[in-house]
């Protein structure tokens, strides 16, 4: 019960500061609009926000808490890199590009820096990981940072892992093989979701009526528990036919997601199909080919665009989390899902060697880090093209 | 000055876009002195509804008020405080918008909106604000007044809601009304009905009002003086007659002299000739819901035929029936005395060619990814096989026809182009299958007056060059007296009566024609009154239909 | 009302058909293995005779579409069959009593619901609260970091969001168990507690989701022309909002509602398995690895119908909901 009290007595703590703030506002600047018409919710967000802020920078200051240092230093350079990436891509490139730049937040440039880096780990993961991704070199010690006073060892910056693989060439590993395989799968996702969406709004009538209503009956079942359920029958299949689990994985993700794909290619299908334009070309004779590729998908590629990183993002988390459950990515491959799952007893540790927690963290903040920059970029995107429209 | 109500002081007003503040108000003065009605009128982007919001004190979400003075009654409403401002509103100060259908709340009762200004700034009790409601709907001449106020919005037609939305303004018996638009988006014969009951009560409670529109005729009988703006700038200010007879800026004369273009009378049709296009007793429906009613009209070589009637008259499926977007239940299409298969997926690509079609919405009607050249060029080699430097130089032609300049436009796209100029390009794309009848389906309607009297006149260039025939669908008669040859008026699905257009313009005609050609208003502050006069004001606009 | 009550029994009836469907997609998936179940069932030493009598008991020599009526009917019987697991188990141990799914999965799907019970006593009065907040501050400061906040935690997979609070509640500040034993025994208070680190990450996804969702909504609305009217009629922001805003925004924060409380349904099954939460997510995919069949079939379709009936009440309490058809012309 005394949570509630604390509770109960900090609001109104901040509610008396928003009064006085309020009221000694109208004193100070009696005609200023600012303060005059100051709704009571604003003023208590604003004594709220100064709390926080006072709270957070008390928190920096106590010895225990490791993590939210470590948390807020990591926040500030990525904040830095952004802005700093933001900067060069004003002044750097064609005109084109300088332009978006100029008007893009620092949330995008943060998710297209990120993006940059991932692909870069991605391709070149051979030539930049220190290591193979299935060699045993050592004993387990998942200490980070190399320093042998705090128990790390200098020959593997990240540790070893629990049967003794370098964490670090694993985490690159991993982003060629969890990166790669959701691209893939969402590219493959497209393909199908995509054609078949166009084409169903394009011809309409009954092929539109069977596609539709077969969509609706699959997105009827959960993805993640339909992903499981077809998973399991795959891995028999798998079993008996000597074909890795993986492929099954990729076209049964693909197929899945290619049904919220055609929902969306559909629609903005219809939306493009009723225009003038696509009339005068149907009059003018024009084949299905043309109407298709030439009339309707130029004007679809923004909508595309952002539902295509919207859909790696579910796809790469879906994947992760399947390699989390154990039937995903199949070892000895790297896989950021299954790191997490194997690495994640050593948070227990966290109490007394704080280092030892941070290795499983470091696999799914990898996971996390991506799928928030890809957000990061589409809704800036979204926002952009929801902006022209007014 | 005692009856003062409201000043403006060089007002300044800025919209945000791609993160700057541009100026949409470049410092407009106005006086408006009670019991006095202000017509503000304006091409779109003039900055009219905006003037209106700012003298309630009022600017929209990336709008703002950057300088300048708004004082109504002694009070600054630029600098008052929000309270203040909410004080006067609805209660001195209402407003009556555009489209009434949107800005009714669906979720509550007619007269439960009505009431809720006067309850909630405490001028009646609710039981005698429902009262009086019922005696302004009375007023205002709406049917069934007693109980129409406890129907829901979407329960309600869109000329009734109008006035219903005017008794809502007036539920405080406010000092001052602004008016944006209420009539635009209502056919002529409902606009007549609901000019006339605005125009009574305003007069008979002498509130002031500021009456905004882009509509000349119709601020002709609504205000005592007219402000013209251009571009967040005023041209002129005088009363209405003075403003009427002897404009003195130019703007202000071109915006009179739309009115005045008419093409020369064609001598008439030579009985025997085939006409280019033939329609014969088509009946037609989108599904089950017929749409089309035994309709038969024919369109000669080099003539145009304007097809006129409200929304919902069947004007715009008639032209889906030539195209063969919606292949009729029955009857057929004849062109050049040959009779056209229905589905235009059967017509073969001569057929297809023959009849081309410009849009209303030059917007929607041309791919915004697309170049004006390759927009122009498509049918160019899609139909005459022209490629490479011929099909350049055959769209160059084409530009230079619309009086575009080619090297300026041919790269560029659809979103740099002005509306006018968009629609320009529409036409060339129907010339550039070399047709011999095009279907013109409200061009002008999106259009400003100026610009669409330019398209006007390049219609009847281009017809005159290239002997064209038009079919020209629209519901603004001021258009088919200046460009028709003959006219087809239809309602309801059929066509009420046809004829060449100087027999159309003259008695006898068909009633409903009648009622259609009186309730078109006419530049003479007069003429509200005078119909009035004629027809007396319970046989005006939907009751005189209803009559038929 | 008759046309309303029409699309209601519409949506119900297709609702039903769309469950029907599922069922038989989720049979037919299942009947796509290779080989016999029999045989996967005890393995490649079995003998023929024990193979022919699981063969006989599990009705597999019946054509499949006597199977599948037999299943539906067991299904809406809540009959749901007996696990691989317990067979095998019965087989080489003999006798004894069989636990069948239905009992298997009973106190686990009771343990289910209490968590999305307790997610949703949490998240929805928040999202929405925070939803409305930042819709009608929108651009401000506050909108632009619950922006980034709700971004970030709609990214993040579960299984990161639940480590980063086991780090935080239960291992550096040990306010909460990190594991979920949840058993018959416990009082109100420590089955609370013990829910609430996974009830909390599942908040914290779905908190972030329903709140975009109700920002959207509301700003939708408040940019409708009514809205502009009601201020320009002088009455108060709150009015605004109570009386003009919130009855139409009813409908589409049902639907959001509804629509991520479906959503949980995924979301519960990465969680349960970070807290061992003895839930029908983590039996699922138990069953799941060792390929328990009867299991994992009626496991899926419990998934389905407890979405696919979300999504059905979503439809029609925003159907109810609409005015323009509550009140038809």
């Amino acid at each position: 019960m005394s949570w509630w009290l604390f509770i109960i007595a900090a609001l109104a703590v901040v509610s008396v500061y928003a009064w006085v703030f309020r009221t000694g506002g109208r004193a100070i600047r009696p005609n200023n609009p600012f303060f005059r018409d100051m709704p009571f919710t604003v003023a208590f967000g604003y004594m709220l926000a100064m709390f926080s802020v006072f709270g957070a920078i008390w928190l920096y200051m106590q010895d225990g808490a490791v993590f939210f240092r470590w948390a807020v230093q990591g926040f500030i350079i990525f904040a830095i890199a952004a802005f700093a990436f933001r900067q060069f891509g004003r002044y750097v490139g064609t005109a084109g590009t300088r332009k978006l730049f100029r008007q893009m937040p620092l949330t995008a440039s943060f998710g297209i820096l990120v993006i940059i880096i991932y692909a870069i780990f991605a391709i070149f993961a051979g030539a930049i990981a220190p290591y193979g991704q299935e060699e045993i070199l050592g004993a387990a010690n998942v200490i980070p940072g190399g320093d042998p006073a705090l128990g790390g060892d200098p020959l593997y910056p990240l540790g070893t892992d629990q049967i003794g693989r370098d964490i670090l060439s694993r985490l690159i590993f991993g982003a060629q093989n969890t990166v790669g395989i959701a691209f893939i799968t969402t590219c493959l996702a497209f393909f199908i979701g995509g054609s078949l969406g166009f084409l169903a709004a394009t011809l309409g009538g009954w092929l539109d009526q069977v596609l539709s209503r077969a969509v609706d009956v699959l997105m009827a079942i959960p993805a993640l528990i339909f992903a499981l359920l077809l998973m399991t029958i795959a891995s028999v299949w798998a079993n008996e036919l000597g074909i890795p689990l993986t492929f099954f994985m990729v076209l049964i993700i693909a197929v899945i997601d290619s049904t919220r794909v055609f929902r969306l290619a559909r629609a903005v299908g219809q939306n493009i199909v009723v225009m003038d334009y696509i009339e005068a070309a149907k009059l003018r004779g024009e084949g299905l080919g043309y109407l298709v590729f030439r009339e309707i998908l130029p004007n679809a590629t923004a909508p595309l665009l952002a539902e295509f990183g919207l859909r790696f993002c579910f796809v790469f988390l879906t994947i992760a989390s399947l390699s989390f459950l154990g039937v995903g990515i199949q070892p000895p491959l790297a896989d950021w899902g299954t790191m997490v799952k194997q690495l994640a007893p050593f948070i227990n540790f966290a109490a007394f060697a704080p280092l030892a927690a941070v290795t499983p963290l470091l696999a799914a903040g990898a996971i996390a880090l991506l799928t928030v920059a890809v957000n990061f970029v589409v809704d800036w995107m979204l926002h952009k093209s929801s902006g022209l429209k007014e | 000055m005692t009856d003062r109500l409201l000043t403006i002081r060089n007002l300044k007003i800025e919209g945000r876009s791609d993160e700057t503040w541009n100026p949409i108000i470049n410092g407009v003065d106005l006086d408006l002195n009670r019991g006095e009605v202000l017509g503000l009128i304006g091409e779109s982007g003039a900055g009219k509804s905006t003037i209106g919001l700012a003298s309630m004190g009022y600017a929209r979400d990336g709008v703002r008020i950057s300088d300048g003075s708004v004082e109504f009654d002694g009070i600054d409403l630029v600098n008052a405080s929000a309270a203040t401002k909410r004080a006067l509103l609805g209660k001195r100060i209402a407003y009556v918008a555009q489209s009434a259908a949107a800005s009714f709340n669906p979720a509550h009762k007619l007269i439960d909106q009505h009431t809720e200004a006067p309850v909630q700034h405490k001028v009646m009790d609710r039981a005698s604000s429902v009262e009086d409601g019922v005696e302004l709907y009375r007023k205002l001449r709406l049917p069934n007044p007693e109980q129409i106020g406890f129907r829901y919005p979407h329960q309600v037609s869109g000329g009734q809601l109008q006035r219903a939305m005017t008794a809502m303004a007036m539920s405080c018996r406010p000092d001052l009304i602004i008016f944006d638009e209420p009539t635009t988006a209502l056919d002529v014969t409902t606009q007549i009905e609901v000019l006339a009951s605005i125009r009574d009560i305003v007069e008979q409670f002498n509130t002031a009002a500021i009456y905004i529109t882009h509509d000349l005729a119709v601020v002709a009988q609504m205000a005592d003086k007219i402000k013209v703006l251009l571009r967040g700038d005023e041209v002129e200010e005088a009363d209405t007659r003075t403003m009427l007879s002897s404009p003195t800026e130019d703007y202000t004369k071109s915006l009179w002299a739309v009115r005045s273009f008419h093409r020369p009378e064609k001598p008439a049709i030579v009985t025997g000739s085939t006409p280019v296009v033939s329609l014969k007793n088509i009946d037609a429906a989108y599904g089950r819901v017929p749409v089309l009613h035994d309709v038969s009209f024919d369109i000669h070589p080099g003539r145009t035929v304007a097809v006129v009637g409200e929304s919902g008259s069947g004007k715009s499926t008639a032209a889906r029936c030539i195209t063969g977007l919606l292949p009729p239940k029955s009857g057929y299409v004849e062109f050049d005395g040959e009779a056209l298969p229905l589905d235009y997926r059967k017509r073969d690509k001569m057929q297809l060619r023959q009849a081309q079609m410009i849009y209303q919405m030059a917007d929607t009607a041309l791919n915004p990814r697309k170049s004006i050249g390759e927009i122009i060029g498509r049918p160019v080699q899609f139909y005459l096989g022209l490629t490479g430097k011929e099909k350049r130089k055959r769209v160059d032609q084409l530009l230079d026809q619309i009086e575009l300049e080619p090297s300026m436009y041919y790269h560029r796209l659809p979103s740099e182009l002005s509306g006018g100029q968009k629609q320009r390009v529409g036409i060339a794309r129907a010339l550039a299958a070399e047709p011999k009848f095009i279907i013109c389906d409200e061009v002008t309607s999106a259009l400003d007056q100026l610009v669409a009297e330019g398209i006007l006149k390049l219609l009847a260039k281009l017809q005159d060059e290239l002997g064209l025939s038009y079919m020209f669908i629209t519901h603004d008669l001021a258009t088919v007296k200046s460009i028709a040859d003959e006219v087809v008026v239809m309602k309801d699905g059929r066509v009420i009566e046809q004829g060449g257009k100087s027999e159309m313009f003259q008695p006898p005609h068909h009633p409903y024609t009648d009622l259609l050609l009186s309730s078109v208003p006419e530049m003479d502050p007069d003429w509200l009154s005078t119909v009035l006069k004629e027809r007396g004001v319970d046989n005006i606009g939907d009751a005189a239909v209803d009559k038929m | 009302m008759s046309s309303v009550l029409k699309i209601i029994l519409q949506r119900l009836a297709l609702g039903v058909l769309t469950l029907f469907i599922v069922s038989v997609v989720i049979f037919l998936a299942v009947n796509a293995l290779p080989g016999d179940f029999a045989q996967s069932i005890l393995g490649q030493g079995a003998t023929p005779e024990a193979i022919a009598a699981i063969r006989k008991d599990l009705g597999l020599d019946q054509p499949l579409f006597t199977r599948y009526l037999t299943w539906l009917a067991g299904m809406l019987t809540g009959d749901l069959g007996v696990s691989f697991a317990q067979m095998n188990f019965q087989n080489s141990m003999g006798g004894g009593e069989m636990e069948t799914v239905a009992t298997q999965i009973a106190p686990r799907l009771y343990n289910t619901l209490w968590l999305a019970a307790v997610t949703a006593m949490i998240a929805v009065p928040v999202s929405i609260a925070l939803g409305v907040l930042s819709a009608l501050y929108r651009n401000s400061l506050f909108d632009r970091a619950t922006n980034i906040f709700t971004l970030s935690s709609i990214s993040s997979p579960e299984f990161f969001l639940a480590y980063i609070l086991i780090l935080f509640l239960a291992v550096l500040n040990p306010l909460l168990p990190s594991l979920s034993n949840i058993y018959d025994e416990l009082s109100f208070a420590e089955r609370f507690q013990r829910t609430l680190l996974p009830a909390l990450t599942l908040t914290l996804v779905v908190t972030a989701h329903m709140m975009r969702m109700t920002r959207a909504a509301i700003i939708n609305l408040l940019a409708s022309p009514y809205i502009e009217m009601a201020r320009l009629k002088g009455m108060s922001p709150i009015r605004v909002i109570v009386k003009h805003a919130l009855p139409n925004a009813l409908a589409p924060i049902i639907n959001v509602i509804a629509l991520n409380l479906a959503y949980l349904v995924t979301g519960v099954v990465v969680v349960e398995v970070v807290f061992v939460y003895p839930g029908i997510g983590q039996l699922f995919v138990d069953s799941v690895k060792i390929r328990d069949i009867p299991v994992v079939q009626a496991c899926c379709l419990i998934f389905a119908s407890a979405y696919v009936l979300l999504n059905l009440t979503a439809d029609i309490l925003s159907i109810i909901s609409n005015p323009r058809l509550r009140h038809p012309k």
